[in-house]
């Protein structure tokens, strides 16, 4: 099926040539990190992850969020996602294969990457992430990739791919779960220090990764014959409702139980984040744009009116890619390590080189996302 | 698919499969060994041994910060630590906090004004359930099962930092650029280390090898104590039971080495 990705239209080979120099600026500016090490980016003694990581946290809940489209129609028999999963299956492969890639830039030592199997470590949870991640990536590159085939032949899928598409739903959410477990099994750093992180990363997951999926979708159905279906982004949109809704009573139970037990260590995070500590601020305008945006999405996305609305939807789920983005993206890793366990108040801001490097691992996965769904529609396009 | 190509691609299947038995089978087979391969640091035979080392800190001795820096001076001479302008960029082994950042959460709103003003010396704990150990996922960061050290094997770390994320004392180091330029003077006898690893404290295994008390032990001339905390008769345990110590985050149960007379 690969031949369909090389026919295209002038601007199908624009595009990718705009994600190649992206790519290829943010290539030459690795080989200088590479060259220099991590240097180069805004992380320090005191804050030792940033945007790298951050991203990285924020797409494996992209990657995480495909299930919502697999787990309807293979558990529930919801035959109308029936036209989508393969969108939602080549999105989580496109989403894992951008965390790898910001694993490997945030390494200080990429050449020693292969250290973590030659010695297996069982008690140490980036371990247990690199098994589930990649084996997330098998399982849907295997069953998007022969599900599609069969489609294209019209025939049934291979039966043995069954047990694998099971497999592949509680599989999503270890990703996102072992991904949470990074962070809240680490002692003296009460930000993260909370049984509700996974449950909380999970819900941000299933609101931003759908939504972007509807963003896709809307994109699909106005560039190509292929129509994803009103239905389906209607199902979609009230996933996002619900998850959205779930993201932020997560996050307002973590408010109350560090403002109302009073725990200083607790609270000392959530004041960095919104209202600034010992006269630090650069994040506050961030998260509370970042809560603003969340809120608009939830009653754009609860009232009936709005989310019918396809325009308004797609401003919707902008509204809520951006807001998890920035809570996921910006606010959990520069949050937890600030102020560092000796509460000191170390800023965290990423320079221009890093954000370089990043934007070309996105453009990386768009990149491969492309080339995916350009392969997906075309053949949805000749089974029409 | 053609049957030339599904040949090829099972043959690399197999291959990759077999590349990946070697490990799993030492991980398995080797586990008795695998101690003895990681005791990378020679014993002489004057080597002080110990079943856990432990430091005793007595604070009232430092009044200044002044009264720190031979001590600090000396782990870095002797460590090849460099010395960078830029904050971020930092490697820490041994240096002065004040006590509400030494001890966040025990610091009262008024306190002994003598206590207050006075330096804390912090370094690595040596924890008995080190987090960062528990964190590492190649084992570059280790206990050593013979003295209790935690020790880093700065060939086999691949910089992930998740052992900087695990420390609650903010013990660790990493080599944000290549130290070797800002090193002042380099000391043959300690390995310099490459950008992208992590550091910090090793408890001097290297001169503990050669019978040497830690250089800061030794430079702190009679201020810190270092010593077996599991022998009864030893002098940490001495002036553990003849004062009253108080150890940094107690209370995350990762049972710190470093003891503070305050």
């Amino acid at each position: 099926m690969l031949e369909l990705a090389i026919k295209g239209t002038k601007r199908y080979y624009g595009w990718m040539t705009f994600l190649l120099v992206i790519i290829g600026i943010g290539f030459l500016i690795y080989l200088k990190q590479l060259d220099f090490g991590l240097g180069i980016t805004g992380m320090s003694r005191d804050v030792s992850w940033g945007f790298y990581i951050a991203n990285f946290t924020f797409l494996v809940g992209v990657a995480a969020g495909g299930v919502m489209v697999v787990l309807p129609y293979y558990l529930h028999d919801y035959k109308a996602f029936g036209r989508i999963t393969v969108l939602g299956e080549f999105l989580a492969i496109a989403s894992v294969i951008m965390c790898l890639l910001f694993i490997i830039v945030d390494l200080g030592q990429p050449m020693r990457i292969f250290n973590v199997w030659l010695y297996p470590t069982l008690h140490s949870v980036l371990f247990w992430d690199t098994i589930v991640l990649n084996g997330y990536l098998f399982l849907n590159l295997v069953i998007g990739w022969n599900v599609l085939e069969a489609e294209r032949n019209s025939v049934h899928y291979q039966g043995w791919l069954k047990p694998l598409i099971y497999l592949s739903i509680p599989w999503a959410v270890s990703i996102h779960t072992v991904t949470a477990y990074l962070f809240c099994g680490l002692p003296g750093r009460g930000f993260w220090l909370t049984a509700i992180l996974a449950p909380r990363f999970l819900a941000s997951a299933f609101a931003a990764g759908p939504s972007l999926l509807i963003l896709l979708c809307l994109i699909i159905r106005r560039i190509t014959n292929f129509d994803p279906g009103r239905e389906q982004i209607q199902s979609l949109a009230k996933i996002v409702a619900y998850a959205i809704c779930v993201n932020v009573f997560f996050f307002l139970c973590e408010v109350f139980v560090a403002f109302y037990s009073n725990i200083p260590e607790h609270m000392a995070h959530l004041k960095y984040l919104f209202v600034g500590l010992h006269g630090k601020a650069a994040y506050v305008p961030w998260m509370w744009a970042s809560f603003s945006l969340m809120a608009v999405g939830i009653i754009l996305t609860v009232v009936p009116a709005t989310r019918k609305n396809e325009g308004v939807l797609a401003v919707a789920c902008t509204v809520i890619f951006l807001g998890t983005w920035i809570d996921k993206g910006l606010g959990m890793i520069a949050g937890g390590f600030t102020p560092s366990p000796l509460h000191h108040v170390n800023e965290y801001i990423p320079t221009l080189p890093e954000i370089v490097i990043a934007l070309a691992v996105w453009a990386t996965g768009f990149l491969i996302l492309t080339v995916l769904f350009k392969i997906a529609v075309g053949v949805k396009e000749e089974v029409a | 698919m053609d049957s030339s190509r599904r040949r090829v691609l099972q043959f690399f299947g197999i291959s990759s499969l077999a590349l990946m038995t070697r490990p799993v089978y030492n991980a398995l087979a080797t586990e008795g060994h695998a101690e003895k391969s990681r005791e990378h640091i020679k014993r002489g035979e004057k080597a002080l041994t110990a079943k856990q080392w432990a430091m005793v800190i007595d604070t009232r001795q430092f009044e200044s910060v002044e009264d720190m820096e031979p001590l600090i001076e000396a782990c870095n001479k002797i460590h090849n630590i460099p010395h960078f302008e830029d904050k971020r960029h930092e490697i820490k082994w041994i240096w002065e906090e004040h006590y509400h950042n030494a001890f966040p959460g025990k610091a009262a709103q008024f306190l002994s004004e003598e206590v207050e003003n006075r330096p804390f010396l912090v370094l690595c704990n040596h924890c008995e359930n080190p987090p960062c150990v528990r964190a590492c996922p190649t084992q570059a960061t280790f206990k050593r099962a013979s003295d209790g050290i935690v020790l880093m094997d700065f060939h086999r770390c691949i910089g992930c930092r998740f052992c900087m994320a695990a420390c609650p004392f903010g013990a660790r180091s990493f080599n944000w650029r290549d130290p070797r330029p800002f090193i002042k003077q380099t000391d043959a006898k300690f390995p310099t280390r490459t950008k992208g690893v992590v550091e910090k404290c090793n408890f001097c295994a290297e001169r503990l090898a050669e019978g040497k008390l830690p250089a800061c032990v030794e430079a702190a001339e009679g201020k810190l104590a270092f010593g077996d905390l599991y022998d009864p008769d030893s002098e940490v345990r001495e002036l553990i039971k003849t004062n009253y110590t108080i150890r940094r985050k107690q209370e995350l149960g990762t049972e710190p080495c470093v003891y503070y007379i305050v």
